[in-house]
C-alpha cells in the first residue's frame, strides 16, 4: 500500500479534502460499505403506492424481490410527502410482512372455545347462505301505510376507512341491491 | 398535528421557516406545542367559547375583511323577525320543541322565507343525519334574500352575530376555557392581524373535533372566523381537516354510510322520498341557485350504474328497487339493536369496534348476541376474538360455551397486495399499483364482495320473488383476472367516473351527466378521474417537474380543483386581492378565469355577470358568487337551514362536565342524540347532584407510533416496541392529590367501565383555573386492546354513547372520570366496583338526568 493510498484510506482526510465535509457519505465509507448496494437496486419490481395509515396520503415505493416485499420507502416525487414517511409509514414493510398476519380462514362454531380451519370457498358459500337466510327472515316490503321499504334490518356492516374507493363502491352497490341499509364506516366514528 | 400527521406537519414547519407564526391550542402539550411559537392549554370541550371569543374580538373591533365579508358571505342578509337567540332563551334558539328536543327552524330563515321549501321535520333529519349531505352542497335556500349593505340593520346576520357573541369576552373565555385573558387576546390579535388582502391564516383541526356532541358547531365556529377574516378559497387560508385514515375522505365521498349514496346523494327515506321525483326534487331544490340544480342527472346516472340496461326513464331507473330508511340506522343504533337481538349478521371490514368505537362493552355484548359475524382483517383483532379474550369473558358476562355467535375470520389483502384508489384528506385521489399477490387465503374486499354477490346471484337465480329482482337485475358483470379471479378495480373506477352508455366513452366532467339514462355515473363528484380514458388518479409527475399546486399528481375532486371555492381568491371584480396572494383571477382579454389552479367557477362567466330575474341553478349564480354549491352563492356566517342544533354556534358543556355552563342555563347540547338505556349510563354533570364522584376531565388522542384501534400497529414489532404500554398522563398536582406514582399503576373509572394504565406524571398537563377552582385534566391514548404484541385496557370502554345531532358521531374526545392509584379489580369484583361508583353518583336507569336544563335557573 503506497502512502497516497494509505492517506486516502483515512476518512478524516477524505472528509477534509473531498466533497463530503460532514462525513456522512463517501468520506465515511469503508471498503466493505463502499461495496454495498441498496436492496432497492436488486428488486425485481417497484410499485408506486400510498401509505395506509393516516389521511395525509404520503407516496410509497414498494420493492419486491422473489415474491417478497423487501423494502417500502417514501416516494421522493410526491408533492405531498417529498420522500418522507413517519414512524408508522416507515414500518409499513413490517406491517405487510408481519409474522402475526393471519393468512388462513378461521372459523368459530357456535358455543366453541377455539378456532377451527375452514376452506375459503366453503366459507364464502356459508356466508352467502347466511346472508340470504337473514334477509328472508327479516325482509320488510312496505311500511304500515303501504309505502315501499324494500329492506332488511337483519344484516349490518361496519367498514374501516382503509377500504379503497372501488371497494366501498361495490360494497354499497351490493348491499343496497340486497336491501341492507345498516351499512356504516369509520367515517361515522 | 406533529403527533398524528407528522409528514403533513412538515408543511407547517416550512411555513414557520418562511415567517409564519404557529399557534397551538390543545389540552395537552405535544410535539406540536414543542415547536409552536405559542402554546395554549384549554379545557377540553370549550372550543366554541374560545373561538366565539375570537369572533367577538373581531366584531367588536371591526377587524373583519369588510369587502370580502360584504361580497362573499351572508353578513348582509336579513333574518326573520321571529328569530330569537340563545341570549334571549337561556341557551335555546326559537322554535324548540321540548318533546322531541328538536327545532322548527322556520324562524331562523331569511326574512320573508320562513316557510320556504319543504316542511322541515328536524326529528327525521336528526335520525338520518341528513346534515351530512351538505358536505358537497349547501341546503335549500332561495336565491335572493333581503340585504342591508351597511350591515346596520338589527336583524342582519352581522348584527345577530355581534349580539350573540357579545358575552364571549376575554374574561368569559378565561372563566370557561381556563385561558388567561392576556394569552387569549394575543391569539385573537395575531389571527386578525395576519388576515386580509396581503396575508392569510390557516386553521388546522384534527377530526377529534368531530367527536363531540357539538362537533359540527366547533367546525362552524372556525368557519365563521375564517369567513370574517377572508381566509376561505385563498392560498394559505382555509380550514384543514386532518382526517385520520388513508381513505376516510373517500369513505365519505363514495360512502359506506347508512344515510348516504355516492356523491352525498341521500339514501331514500320512506316518507320523504316515496317516489323518484320526490327524491330528485328534494336534492335539487328547483328554485335555488348553484350546481346542485343538476341533481336529476346525478341521480339517474347512479341508478344506471346500479341497474344498467334494466334502468330506464320509463321505470324511473329502477328507483322502486331502492331500500328505504325509516330513522336512525347508524352504527350505535345497530349495536343496541344487536344487544336486543334484532340483528342477525354483521360484517366487519378492516374495522375493530371492540376497541375503536365508544362503549367497548356495548360493542362486545352486541357481537355476542349475533347469529353470525364476518371479520375481514389482516390480523386477529379484538373484534374477532372477544368470545374467548375480553373483559366480559373475565367477568362472566360472556361465557364462550353459551355464546351462539358463529364467527368467520376471512384474511384480507394489504394495501400493497391490491390496486385501487385512496382519497386523502384534501380530496386528492391517488391510485396504488399492486406490488404482489396476497398470501394464502387473503383477498381484497373487492374480491370478497364481487364473489359474494356472484354467489348470492347464482343461488337466487330463477327466483320469482319480487324482492330478489333488485339483486338479479344488478349490473354485476365485472371482468376478472389472475389466479383468484380478482375483479378489475380500473373498470370499477371507470364506472365511478361515468361514461356514455351508447359509446362507452368516459366522461370528463359532471356537466356531461344526463338525466335521460344516456349516461352512467357511479359518483358524480368523481367524474373526471377517468377523463379521456386515462386513470388520472395514477398520474405521478414528479414535484420537481411542476409548480407547487402540482396539478398533475393524482386527481382531486371536483374537476381536479386543489383549493375549493377559489373564485374567492380574487376580489368581486375578478382581480387578485393582492399580488402576493394571487391564485385564480379573471383575464378580460381571454374572457376567462385563469391562474394556478382549475377555477372553481364557470370558466367563461365574467365577474360582472348578473343573473336575469328569476334565474335558478347555475344560471342564477352571479359573477361574484364564489360559494357555488350554496343555495345563495354565499359563505354562511349564519346557517338559516340545514343544521339540527342552531344557526349560530353556542357554547354548551360536554355531556359529562364538572362545570356548570357559565353562559346559559342550558348545560349541554339540547338536541344531541341520546340513548337512554340501562347499558348506557351517563356520569352526573355540572349542575347534577353527586357530580363530584367523577371530578376530573379526561381527553383522549393518538400517539405517533400507533394507529387508531391498534390493529395495524400493536401487531407491528417496531411500533409495539416504540410504544410498548398503555399509560395515562397526569399533572404533578393531580398525582399529589390522588397519590399517583410515576410509572406506577392507576385506574380510571366512569359509570360504564374501569381501565388501568401505567402512570406518566408530566407537566405536559396543566391544571386550569375555571370558575375560581382548579380543574384537572388527564389524558389517555386509545390504541390498546387484548391482542397483538403489546396489550392493555381499551380507553374507549370509558365512554358512553351520546351523539352529535347533525352527524350521529359520538362524543368520545372528552368525558369525566375518577382516577385512583393501583390496578383495577378483576372478574366479578370489577363489575361490583363500577356499580358502586354508579350508586355513589346516584346514576339510575330511570329517570335519566334531564337533557333540557334551560330556564331552570
Amino acid at each position: 500500500m503506497g502512502v497516497r493510498t494509505w492517506i486516502e484510506g483515512w476518512p478524516v482526510y477524505r472528509q477534509l479534502t473531498g466533497t463530503d465535509p460532514l462525513g456522512r457519505g463517501a468520506a465515511a465509507m469503508s471498503q466493505r460499505s463502499a461495496g454495498l448496494a441498496p436492496r432497492t437496486g436488486a428488486a425485481d419490481s417497484m410499485a408506486r403506492s400510498v401509505c395506509p395509515y393516516c389521511a395525509v396520503g404520503c407516496g410509497q415505493r414498494v420493492y419486491v424481490k422473489d415474491g417478497r416485499v423487501t423494502q417500502i420507502e417514501g416516494d421522493p416525487d410526491s408533492p405531498i410527502s417529498r420522500g418522507r414517511l413517519c414512524p408508522k409509514g416507515s414500518a409499513s414493510k413490517s406491517l405487510v410482512t408481519s409474522p402475526l398476519r393471519q393468512t388462513k380462514v378461521r372459523y368459530r362454531r357456535p358455543y366453541a372455545t377455539e378456532w377451527e380451519d375452514l376452506d375459503l370457498d366453503t366459507a364464502m358459500d356459508m356466508i352467502a347462505d347466511r346472508v340470504i337466510a337473514a334477509r328472508a327472515e327479516t325482509w320488510e316490503d312496505v311500511d304500515d301505510e303501504g309505502r315501499p321499504l324494500n329492506r332488511t334490518l337483519g344484516v349490518a356492516s361496519l367498514g374501516g376507512a382503509t377500504l379503497d374507493n372501488e371497494e366501498n363502491y361495490l360494497i354499497k352497490k351490493l348491499f343496497t341491491a340486497m336491501g341492507a341499509i345498516q351499512i356504516e364506516n369509520q367515517a361515522r366514528i | 398535528m406533529a403527533e398524528a400527521h407528522p409528514v403533513g406537519f412538515g408543511w407547517v414547519m416550512e411555513a414557520k421557516r418562511r415567517g409564519a407564526r404557529v399557534i397551538h391550542v390543545d389540552p395537552r402539550f405535544t410535539r406540536t406545542s414543542a415547536v409552536a411559537d405559542t402554546y395554549v392549554p384549554i379545557r377540553a370541550g370549550t372550543d366554541i367559547a374560545f373561538l366565539g371569543g375570537v369572533i367577538n374580538y373581531i366584531l367588536s373591533n371591526e377587524l373583519d375583511f369588510r369587502e370580502y365579508v360584504l361580497a362573499y358571505t351572508n353578513a348582509a342578509a336579513i333574518v326573520s323577525e321571529d328569530f330569537r337567540d340563545t341570549e334571549d332563551l337561556d341557551g335555546l334558539f326559537s322554535g324548540f320543541d321540548s318533546e322531541t328536543r328538536t327545532y322548527d327552524p322556520s324562524s331562523w330563515h331569511y326574512e320573508g322565507l320562513e316557510h320556504h321549501g319543504e316542511r322541515h321535520d328536524q326529528h327525521m333529519q336528526r335520525e338520518t343525519a341528513s346534515a351530512q349531505q351538505h358536505q358537497a352542497h349547501g341546503p335549500s335556500v332561495p336565491a335572493a334574500p333581503a340585504r342591508d349593505e351597511t350591515l346596520q340593520h338589527p336583524r342582519c346576520v352581522y348584527q345577530l352575530l355581534k349580539r350573540h357573541y357579545a358575552r364571549y369576552t376575554p374574561e368569559m373565555v378565561e372563566q370557561t376555557c381556563g385561558i388567561p385573558r392576556e394569552k387569549f387576546e394575543e391569539i385573537a390579535r395575531a389571527w386578525a392581524g395576519n388576515s386580509g388582502r396581503e396575508r392569510t391564516t390557516s386553521l388546522v383541526y384534527s377530526v377529534g373535533w368531530t367527536q363531540h356532541s357539538v362537533g359540527v358547531q366547533y367546525i362552524r365556529t372556525g368557519a365563521i372566523i375564517q369567513l370574517l377574516l377572508g381566509n376561505m378559497g385563498r392560498p394559505g387560508g382555509g380550514i384543514m381537516a386532518m382526517r385520520g385514515h388513508a381513505s376516510i375522505q373517500g369513505s365519505t365521498d363514495i360512502p359506506t354510510l347508512f344515510n348516504l349514496l355516492p356523491g352525498y346523494l341521500p339514501m331514500p327515506h320512506h316518507e320523504k322520498h316515496a317516489t323518484y321525483a320526490d327524491w330528485v326534487d328534494s336534492i335539487r331544490h328547483p328554485d335555488q341557485k348553484g350546481f346542485w340544480h343538476n341533481a336529476g342527472a346525478f341521480c339517474a346516472s347512479l341508478l344506471k350504474a346500479y341497474w344498467g340496461d334494466k334502468a330506464t326513464p320509463d321505470n324511473d331507473f329502477c328507483y322502486g328497487y331502492m331500500p328505504r330508511l325509516t330513522g336512525d340506522h347508524g352504527t350505535y343504533q345497530q349495536v343496541l339493536d344487536m344487544i336486543d337481538g334484532k340483528i342477525k349478521g354483521y360484517f366487519l371490514l378492516g374495522q375493530n369496534p371492540a376497541v375503536g368505537s365508544a362503549h367497548g362493552k356495548a360493542q362486545r355484548l352486541g357481537m355476542a348476541n349475533l347469529d353470525w359475524l364476518v371479520v375481514r382483517d389482516l390480523f386477529e383483532i379484538e373484534s374477532a376474538t372477544w368470545w374467548k379474550n375480553s373483559v366480559e369473558v373475565e367477568t362472566g358476562e360472556i361465557v364462550p360455551e353459551e355464546c351462539r355467535t358463529e364467527v368467520f375470520f376471512i384474511p384480507a389483502a394489504s394495501h400493497v397486495e391490491k390496486e385501487g384508489t385512496f382519497t386523502q384528506t384534501q380530496r386528492l385521489v391517488q391510485w396504488r399499483e399492486k406490488a404482489l399477490d396476497p398470501p394464502g387465503d387473503a383477498r381484497s374486499d373487492l374480491w370478497f364482495f364481487y364473489h359474494l354477490g356472484r354467489i348470492i346471484r347464482r343461488k337466487l337465480a330463477g327466483s320469482t320473488l319480487p324482492r330478489d329482482r333488485a339483486i338479479l337485475d344488478l349490473a354485476w358483470d365485472y371482468p376478472t383476472h389472475g389466479e383468484h379471479d380478482e375483479p378489475s378495480a380500473e373498470v370499477i373506477l371507470k364506472e365511478i367516473n361515468g361514461y356514455e352508455v351508447a359509446t362507452g366513452r368516459p366522461l370528463s366532467t359532471f356537466m356531461e351527466l344526463r338525466d335521460d339514462g344516456s349516461t352512467v355515473g357511479g359518483c358524480w363528484i368523481y367524474t373526471g378521474v377517468y377523463a379521456d380514458g386515462v386513470n388520472q388518479a395514477a398520474r405521478r409527475k414528479s414535484r420537481h417537474e411542476q409548480d407547487y399546486v402540482a396539478a398533475e399528481w393524482g386527481w382531486a375532486w371536483p374537476a381536479n380543483r386543489r383549493i375549493l371555492y377559489n373564485r374567492a381568491s380574487a376580489d368581486p371584480e375578478g382581480r387578485p386581492w393582492s399580488e402576493r396572494k394571487a391564485y385564480v383571477w379573471w383575464d378580460a382579454d381571454k374572457g376567462e378565469w385563469v391562474g394556478q389552479d382549475v377555477p372553481d367557477f364557470e370558466k367563461k362567466k365574467p365577474p360582472s355577470y348578473r343573473p336575469p330575474e328569476g334565474a335558478t341553478g347555475v344560471e342564477g349564480l352571479a359573477g361574484d358568487d364564489p360559494f357555488i354549491m350554496q343555495g345563495d352563492g354565499k359563505g354562511w356566517l349564519f346557517v338559516p337551514a340545514g343544521l339540527i342544533d342552531g344557526p349560530i354556534p353556542t357554547h354548551y358543556e360536554p355531556v359529562e362536565s364538572p362545570v356548570r355552563n357559565p353562559l346559559y342555563g342550558q348545560q349541554a347540547n339540547p338536541t344531541r342524540k341520546v340513548y337512554e338505556r340501562a347499558i348506557n349510563p351517563m356520569n352526573p354533570s355540572g349542575p347534577d347532584a353527586h357530580a363530584q364522584v367523577f371530578p376530573y376531565v379526561f381527553a383522549v388522542s393518538r400517539l405517533t407510533e400507533h394507529h387508531t384501534a391498534g390493529g395495524m400497529s400493536r401487531t407491528v414489532a417496531h411500533l409495539a416496541e416504540l410504544q410498548p404500554e398503555m399509560f395515562v398522563e397526569v399533572s404533578p398536582e393531580l398525582a399529589a392529590e390522588r397519590g399517583l406514582t410515576h410509572l406506577g399503576w392507576a385506574h380510571v373509572v366512569t359509570a360504564r367501565a374501569v381501565v388501568e394504565a401505567k402512570v406518566l406524571v408530566t407537566d405536559r398537563l396543566t391544571p386550569l383555573r375555571v370558575e375560581g377552582r382548579t380543574i384537572h385534566q388527564i389524558w389517555l391514548p386509545y390504541h390498546w386492546g387484548r391482542e397483538g404484541l403489546t396489550t392493555g385496557d381499551s380507553t374507549n370502554d370509558l365512554f358512553g354513547i351520546s351523539l352529535d345531532p347533525n352527524t350521529l358521531i359520538q362524543e368520545s374526545k372528552v368525558g369525566t372520570c375518577d382516577i385512583q392509584p393501583g390496578r383495577r379489580p378483576t372478574g366479578k369484583a370489577l363489575l361490583a366496583y363500577v356499580a358502586d361508583y354508579r350508586r355513589r353518583a346516584g346514576v339510575t336507569d330511570d329517570p335519566h338526568p334531564p337533557v333540557v336544563t334551560a330556564g331552570e335557573g
